[in-house]
């Protein structure tokens, strides 16, 4: 028999439950973070005192200013890149009929599923070759041409969906089909284009084979490549690990933070690239 | 008006201008996903040591993947992950979502925020935090009493990175699910009920054709991310301890990055490649069959 009240009551406890579990980790390393150096790290016991200095070490000696400058200037290139790319391409496959279609629209699906492992062999070898690798072009444009893949299935979907009147109005208007996108597409398409957005800004920032095999170079490197190196040259440092971990989050989480409902949008509507 | 667009044409003449809204697009995709895709499989049919000349032997590379035991152990090792990665996280999703109430939850929203955050996070990043959770003073010791070094262990690593899967997607397969549960229609509970359907029947007559679009979205993702589970075995274990959690991921990069066989590594590649498109496809078709 179901009881209403019983029901309602055992699924707050299975959510919590659930929640609970999946922040349990960064809730540990949280604490650990904040550590001071002579408490050793044990389970979920508390910092007996607040300490920063765990933040500082890391910051200096994984280097995360070059770090997180990079990670910011390959995700404030790709984002835009990207999402101007895929508006282009959706409004081309939603709205128009040109010969082709079919088989054109396959070949950009082609990097939906593709894993990064597919083609980072002859990315690495070929931009050695013409001197792009180890720069921010050598890691930009694979990462935008493989997030265009998702950009203008998900673009095209929105256009098609926006109503058929409203474009054929406009062109008997007189306006062209680039005014037709900017004053009368994108406008209603601002949700679809936020979460693609969203989607691309934390695939790039958390991107990590690309970056590891494309980036290596100090110079160029991102933060989670970075992060990975620091955890080889100092697994016994938790402390200052977690706090590592927290500071290549962080940018991340803000982004995840301020605009969650776009981003499960979209991870949920099959967007996953990692 | 030359022709009437059917209903799911887009609207308007065949319009030329179309390709030049194309042409970036097709740049970026040409050359730094077309082309390489071509290239790998190329190369795959070398033996190559990324700097000398390549030699031409054929099939040769895939054949060892095939004969090889090393080669074939990790694909094996791939079929254990989506276990961990897809099977637990979507038969969990499905248990837990099926024990809720149907009706909408309240603060629904702020658990569905919290579920989410380990998919905003690097991959490097949990690998930190769960290198900590499996230490031998570590959170899964404690609560079992025990001082095992999980992710040095030849039985236990490549679980303990699966378990790793498991938490990472159950939370997203239980958003799914609880938000498909939801757009199900109520009248169809109601009719099961006065047909006598017990709970057990509600579910499979009801919620899973109800949820079937869900569950089909949540399979492919999950056992993709099985597949590929290159981050955190880089990061967690480079494969070890001896070849206990080699995946195909690490191995192509190994092999092409740090071992001098790019031949091998390409052919591995189109495997992975192949394997993932072909098993997407399949549950596309199994999800659109009538229950």
């Amino acid at each position: 028999m179901r009881n209403g009240t019983a029901s309602r009551v055992g699924t707050h406890a299975l959510l919590l439950l659930s929640g609970v579990l999946a922040v349990l980790p960064f809730v540990s390393i949280g604490l650990i973070s904040l550590y001071p150096p002579d408490q050793a790290p044990t389970g979920l016991a508390l910092p007996h005192t607040i300490n920063f200095g765990n933040y500082a070490r890391a910051w200096n000696v994984a280097n995360f200013s070059t770090l997180l400058r990079s990670s910011g200037i390959v995700a404030l290139v790709v984002v835009p890149l990207a999402g101007l790319i895929c508006i282009l391409t959706g409004y081309a496959f939603g709205t128009m009929r040109f010969r082709c279609m079919k088989p054109l629209f396959v070949l950009f699906l082609v990097g939906l599923l593709m894993p990064f492992e597919a083609t980072i062999i002859p990315l690495y070898y070929d931009l050695r070759a013409i001197g792009l690798s180890n720069t921010y072009p050598g890691l930009i444009l694979p990462e935008a041409a493989l997030f265009v893949s998702f950009g203008t299935f998900w673009m095209r979907a929105q256009f098609l969906s926006t109503s058929r009147a409203l474009v054929e109005a406009a062109r008997l208007d007189g306006a062209n089909s680039w005014t037709t996108l900017w004053r009368i597409l994108v406008p209603g398409a601002m949700p679809a284009i936020t979460t693609m957005t969203v989607l691309f800004f934390i695939w790039s920032w958390n991107e990590f084979l690309l970056a590891l095999v494309l980036a290596s170079d100090p110079s160029v490197q991102t933060a989670p490549a970075g992060l990975a190196f620091f955890f080889g040259e100092h697994v016994t440092d938790v402390p200052g690990l977690a706090a590592a971990a927290f500071i290549v989050t962080t940018p991340a989480l803000i982004v995840y933070v301020l605009l969650q409902r776009s981003f499960i949008q979209g991870v949920t509507s099959g967007g996953v690239k990692g | 008006m030359t022709t009437t667009p059917g209903r799911d044409a887009p609207p308007g003449e065949p319009r030329r201008i179309a390709y030049l809204y194309l042409l970036p697009g097709l740049l970026l995709t040409s050359l730094f996903v077309l082309l390489p895709l071509i290239h790998t499989g190329w190369l795959s049919l070398f033996q190559w040591d990324g700097a000398s000349v390549g030699q031409w032997v054929g099939l040769a590379n895939y054949e060892k993947i095939f004969a090889a035991a090393r080669l074939r152990e990790l694909f094996l090792h791939s079929a254990v992950l989506i276990v961990f990665y897809s099977v637990i996280p979507v038969g969990l999703g499905l248990f837990i979502t099926a024990l809720m109430t149907r009706r909408p939850v309240r603060g629904m929203t702020a658990y569905r925020t919290v579920l989410f955050v380990p998919q905003s996070v690097s991959l490097v990043v949990i690998a930190v935090a769960w290198q900590w959770m499996y230490a031998p003073n570590g959170i899964v010791n404690a609560v079992l009493g025990t001082r095992r070094a999980w992710l040095g262990d030849f039985g236990w690593a490549l679980p303990a990175i699966g378990l790793i899967g498991s938490w990472l997607l159950t939370g997203l397969c239980l958003v799914l699910f609880v938000a498909g549960i939801q757009k199900i229609d109520p009248e169809l509970y109601a009719a099961a009920r006065i047909d006598g359907a017990s709970p057990v029947d509600e579910f499979r007559y009801v919620t899973l054709p109800g949820l079937r679009a869900e569950i089909s979205v949540a399979v492919t993702l999950t056992v993709v991310a099985g597949l590929r589970s290159f981050d955190l075995v880089y990061v967690l274990t480079k494969g070890g301890p001896g070849t206990s959690t080699s995946v195909p991921g690490l191995e192509i990069f190994e092999r092409a990055f740090s071992r001098g066989q790019v031949g091998s590594a390409s052919s591995l590649a189109v495997v992975l490649t192949v394997l993932i498109f072909a098993i997407t496809a399949l549950i596309g078709r199994l999800s659109k069959e009538p229950a």
